[in-house]
């Protein structure tokens, strides 16, 4: 990062609240008897704008900021927030929050926090900072690029986005961490109209960056994608039913690994047996091609962050070795159980939310196949170029992912343009199935939803093939 | 109640000369507490307050209106004018475009329906506690094959809005709602099935734990065992709770404004026959059952009921002001908005299925062989109301001699949603209000692809 072009306005240094107040806070916060307190204090700046059906519609700029206190007794946790971030207000929160404690007694505790280390914007060019005219002229580009990739494009829908989210996390554990999170993103959907109806393409750049995004990125070629992804389906045929092999393309998403086993390696599931990865670290999970990655601190991905939002750094964390279990991700909660330290995996939507256990990027280390030859080597089975949404339930392994772009493979050949479809199969059994991994490996930025909050993710792999999944297509 | 309209009609006097200013206005407060093992895992408190502002002027040189939207999460008054500053500031970006505009009171007098049970502020935050903890240990103890409780929680909150514009809407309500969900785990040796179960309700005192603990223990016990369905094309009868999921897709391809911006299926077929003659569809935000049920629209103006599909023939779209000016039509009450940090669009609340002669029972005796779904997943991935395109992920029994039979897993069902609504064949008579912006009732569909081993 270059710092040196960081417009960082004036009073951004200061810590969203100040030392010697948190400590005050937290010390109300233990003072029934707790294990511990932690105050998040949040500041969210958002802006977005849209162009739909070739019209610039209203700008938004959002701003948000507060605290969640979060007490922890025994096995109970006790949460309040508030927007209001002055000392009577947090004490207010702090007071509520500790409600869980009944016992009483907890005696006057101190509370001594380490000294400040003052994050500064991972971002070169601050959104904040850049002319509202210039983000629309994006927008502008893309919707021509989109209408100019063919006349079948009856309807184009260009979104750009920003948030800049400063946090500061303190506990009675002696943290005291600051963030200062940018995420820029930019997504184009596409409307084609045929004889057959209507098709959509969806295209999207997202990262962990400021508007220098957009030195590296070709929105008319993103534009021209999703449109082209819209128009190829308006001719696509009924995607097949039943079991077949499935290749995935490297940068198609990633999110079968996200649902397949990510989900289910969240130490929250695993402790309450709801997941069918319970109890198996160390056995043989899934293909030797497998090595899983769950990583926060690829810089400039969707889901980068330099500390979780329970304060702890973002760590790279190796979840399946060869095909073989290695550990979990966790969080303060579930790895205080275990007596272990957090993998970095604590994450929370916003000040209102308690944290829990999530993925940030997730990927399939690459492999020595070319991914042509994986290809070439199908004799019939469906090409996904490109993946939607997914779901999982983690207790019975079973999972569902959608695509976007598919195609037939014949005789080892990709040829005709498929509808969309989703996939389902069983966690473990397919993670078993994957027997080619290519080399051609890139990242996907996603949102992913859990128990009601989102957070934004980077999910990846390289080309890749299943021996057999079942599509759920309409065709016979 | 009237303090928070007076917040909105605050800004709204601050409008300028020629300038249309909207300000939306909410408060509220929420409790949550999460039972585990006979314990409270989380307790939850909170309070929030937050303001969406619009500001519409008129372009330059006469060529339509442009609109700005700014929001913040507090009341605090310098926050506000900044949230006016910014919200004028966007409108200079907009595209000029003769249909943008603030809503003009219509007359239409707001349904008297009361979505505030003062029975809410009795229970104490140990009732509350209380209520969770039965629910788990209910589940708990209701079947041997129950091994695990993975969450079962309460919730309720009370929520006011105050909405005020330079076009003289001036609306404030105010709601409560409580709420109990339960997720169970059934087991079998290595197996493990999931069924979920809830109740909600306008207060904690109204609501039915045993009824959630009981359909959660059912809906799990009954899939242990499951095995794969065989790739075949049948009849498939889906759950209430899922169809009340999927008339919430075939509602979005209803809104005005995906219509009007072409990316409605619906599109330019009012007065066809989209459906079996069976299936009429309604949305009518002022049935009080309704879970989003509403006497104001996102936008001030009453909500009222409009009819979509009349007997399979495709009637008419839900329309906000804007997507209304664009299809030359008047709004039907229909903007809603997420809160306050987003702005209003078309769309529906409260639609339903005219309810038809057989219950669930009479249907499976009725379809004989078939499939019976009782959960989807994959409805954002695998659902296209632009094109229609339909496949999803489920859970379910087959359906045999006329009742249900073995438990089935890991299939999807496909087809697209036009051919579904052409091929319904029975429309349940147990209509029940889901959270949610649909009723659900048993549904029989023709002609589905189910996709198994």
């Amino acid at each position: 990062m270059q710092q040196a072009s960081s417009k960082v306005a004036a009073g951004d240094d200061a810590p969203l609240i100040e030392p010697p107040v948190l400590e005050r806070v937290l010390q109300v916060a233990v003072r029934r008897g707790a294990d511990m307190a932690e105050v998040f204090a949040e500041d969210r700046q958002t802006s977005g704008a849209s162009l739909d059906g070739r019209k610039v519609e209203a700008l938004s700029s959002g701003r948000e900021r507060g605290a969640g206190i979060r007490v922890v007794v025994g096995e109970t946790t006790g949460f309040a927030h508030t927007a209001d971030l002055s000392e009577q207000g947090l004490l207010a929160a702090a007071t509520a929050a500790a409600a869980v404690a009944r016992q009483g007694g907890g005696g006057v505790r101190e509370v001594a926090l380490p000294a400040r280390r003052p994050a500064g914007p991972g971002a070169e060019v601050l959104p904040s900072t850049v002319a509202k005219a210039a983000k629309l002229e994006l927008l502008a580009r893309a919707d021509e690029a989109a209408r100019a990739a063919g006349g079948a494009i009856t309807q184009v829908t260009a979104a750009y986005g920003d948030v800049r989210r400063r946090v500061l996390v303190a506990s009675t554990d002696g943290v005291l961490a600051e963030d200062d999170q940018v995420r820029t993103r930019l997504n184009v959907l596409c409307v084609a109209s045929g004889d057959a109806g209507m098709q959509t393409g969806y295209e999207s750049v997202a990262r962990t960056v400021g508007f220098e995004l957009f030195d590296r990125v070709d929105v008319d070629e993103l534009a021209r994608t999703a449109a082209a992804r819209a128009i190829s389906k308006l001719s696509a045929r009924p995607a097949p039913s039943g079991e077949l092999p499935v290749v995935l393309a490297g940068g198609s998403g990633g999110i079968l690994f996200h649902e397949a086993c990510g989900h289910g390696l969240e130490a929250d599931h695993i402790a309450k047996d709801a997941s069918v990865y319970t109890g198996r670290v160390g056995e043989l999970v899934a293909s030797p091609l497998v090595t899983l990655v769950d990583d926060g601190t690829l810089v400039g991905e969707w889901g980068n962050f330099a500390v979780d939002d329970e304060g702890r750094p973002a760590a790279r964390n190796v979840l399946i070795d060869h095909g073989i279990l290695t550990d979990y991700m966790w969080d303060w909660l579930r790895a205080r159980k275990e007596g272990r330290p957090s993998s970095g995996n604590g994450r929370r939507q916003s000040y209102r939310h308690l944290p829990m256990v999530r993925m940030t990027n997730t990927f399939l280390l690459p492999g020595p196949e070319d991914p042509e030859e994986i290809v070439a080597q199908t004799p019939r089975g469906v090409y996904v170029a490109k993946l939607g949404g997914g779901q999982v339930n983690t207790t019975t392994g079973d999972f569902v992912f959608g695509t976007t772009e598919a195609y037939l493979i014949e005789n080892g050949r990709i040829t005709e343009p498929l509808r969309d479809a989703n996939l389902i199969g069983n966690g473990p059994e397919i993670l078993r199935r994957v027997d080619a991994v290519a080399g051609d490996f890139s990242l996907t930025p996603g949102t992913c939803g859990k128990d009601g909050q989102s957070v934004p993710v980077g999910c990846g792999q390289a080309t890749l093939r299943v021996t057999g999944i079942t599509v759920g297509g309409t065709a016979a | 109640m009237t303090e928070l309209l007076d917040v909105a009609q605050g800004v709204v006097d601050r409008a300028r000369p020629g300038e249309g200013v909207e300000a939306y206005v909410a408060r509220g407060t929420e409790t949550e507490v999460r039972a585990y093992d006979g314990r409270v895992e989380q307790l939850a408190a909170a309070s929030s307050a937050g303001i969406g502002i619009r500001v519409v002027v008129p372009a330059p040189g006469g060529a339509g209106n442009q609109v700005g939207f700014a929001w913040a999460g507090s009341l605090e008054r310098d926050v506000i004018d900044q949230v006016l500053a910014d919200a004028r500031d966007n409108a200079a970006y907009a595209t000029p475009d003769p249909d943008v505009a603030l809503a003009e009171p219509d007359g239409a007098a707001p349904a008297e329906i009361d979505l505030w049970d003062p029975d809410f502020s009795r229970l104490s935050t140990d009732q509350k506690i209380q209520l969770a903890l039965d629910l788990e240990r209910a589940v708990r103890h209701a079947d041997p094959r129950i091994r695990q409780v993975d969450a079962a929680d309460y919730a309720d909150g009370h929520r006011e809005v105050a909405l005020a514009s330079t076009t003289g809407i001036r609306a404030a309500t105010r709601r409560t709602s409580a709420f109990l969900s339960v997720s169970a785990i059934a087991g079998h040796s290595a197996e493990s099935q999931t069924g979920s179960g809830f109740s909600v309700g306008r207060a904690g005192s109204s609501l039915d734990p045993s009824e959630a603990a009981r359909s959660a223990v059912e809906r799990a016990v009954r899939m242990l065992g499951a095995g794969r369905a065989r790739t075949q094309r049948t009849v498939v009868v889906f759950d209430p709770r899922v169809v009340s999921t999927l008339l919430g897709v075939v509602s979005a391809a209803l809104s005005g404004e995906a219509v009007v911006k072409g990316r409605s299926f619906f599109a330019g077929r009012v007065g066809e026959q989209v459906a079996a003659a069976g299936v009429t569809l309604v949305e009518d935000p002022t049935d009080p059952r309704a879970f989003r049920a509403a006497a104001y629209d996102g936008e001030g103006l009453a909500c009222r009921p409009t009819r979509l599909v009349d007997a399979g023939v495709l009637s008419g779209f839900v329309y906000d002001t804007v997507s209304a000016r664009r299809a030359g039509t008047t709004s039907t009450g229909s903007g809603v908005r997420g809160g306050y940090s987003s702005t209003p669009a078309a769309g529906c609340r409260a639609v339903a299925l005219a309810p038809g002669p057989l219950d669930q029972e009479a249907i499976l005796r009725s379809v004989g062989e078939g499939l019976y779904v009782q959960s989807v997943t994959g409805v954002h991935s695998g659902v296209n109301p632009v094109s229609g395109d339909f496949s999803v992920g489920a859970v379910g029994l087959l359906v045999r001699t006329g009742a249900l039979a073995e438990p089935v897993r890991e299939l999807t069902v496909a087809s697209t949603l036009q051919r579904m609504l052409q091929s319904v064949v029975h429309v349940g008579a147990d209509l029940a209000w889901l959270p949610g912006t649909a009723a659900g009732q048993t549904l029989a569909i023709a002609d589905m692809q189910v996709s198994g081993a």
